[in-house]
């Protein structure tokens, strides 16, 4: 699994690779809440384009970010959903909490 | 059918993920439920990691995969069973709860994976051994065969 941080306008982008799950969620979640509240973007993106799966402890890190945005006051976007995790944000009820877009066109012109 | 013997180190959750979602399509199940099926065995041996070996590396986990069947209306039904065996201290079942989920709020999710892919979820301690039975059941319209 391998993540980095890039900036576009006033949009924070995590470009995700490779399955999230309890091996390496630690390491999205540190990564993801220390760009958050450094950057301090009025919107952060995570690209799952390249993460074929994620398990309940990647769900639980995105649940998190999510939490750290809103409470900075930034939207929190995931884009490039594969099925597999499309499935395992219904399966948590998550799909209407998150913004989803299936890719990062759409994501920045929301 | 298949047997499987690990270490408790997540590093092996992907390989066991990939064993499990080949086997799941080689006996003719649908996508969706191989999917589903490969994410509660990953998610009880991550429960097995993080709760019964406390994040010990080194501990021993074995999963035996067998063919099982039963009859439903008088049709016979092929099925897969899946037992999860660690060494770990006895779970305690009534604190088996998944979080509401309604609760939006990282953890608790793992074992309403499992429950929902599954049609059997059964935990019992047997000597020294915790065993997680998991059975799955081809149906009608998607056993292929």
């Amino acid at each position: 699994m391998q993540i980095s941080v890039r900036h576009h306008d006033q949009t924070t982008i995590f470009d995700v690779s490779g399955d999230i799950d309890f091996a390496n969620s630690p390491a999205v979640r540190e990564s993801v809440l220390h760009e958050i509240q450094e950057a301090r973007a009025p919107r952060v993106a995570v690209n799952l384009s390249k993460v074929p799966y994620i398990d309940s402890s990647g769900v639980a890190t995105l649940v998190e970010g999510f939490k750290a945005a809103r409470d900075l006051g930034s939207r929190f976007i995931l884009f490039g959903l594969s099925t597999s995790a499309r499935e395992v944000l219904q399966l948590s009820r998550l799909t209407k909490v998150f913004e989803i877009y299936d890719d990062e066109q759409q994501a920045l012109a929301s | 059918m298949l047997t499987l013997a690990l270490r408790s180190n997540p590093k092996f959750l992907s390989v066991v993920r990939g064993a499990v979602e080949r086997l799941t399509e080689a006996l003719g199940f649908p996508g969706e439920q191989c999917r589903a099926i490969t994410r509660a065995v990953d998610e009880a041996l991550t429960n097995i990691v993080r709760h019964c070996y406390a994040n010990r590396h080194d501990q021993p986990i074995a999963l035996y995969f067998r063919g099982t069947r039963r009859r439903n209306d008088g049709e016979v039904q092929e099925g897969l069973e899946i037992l999860l065996c660690d060494r770990g201290p006895a779970v305690d079942t009534s604190k088996l709860n998944g979080r509401p989920l309604d609760e939006i709020r990282p953890g608790g999710l793992g074992l309403h994976f499992i429950r929902q892919a599954m049609d059997t979820v059964e935990f019992t301690r047997k000597g020294a051994t915790n065993q997680l039975r998991l059975v799955k059941y081809l149906t009608q319209t998607n056993n292929a065969s």
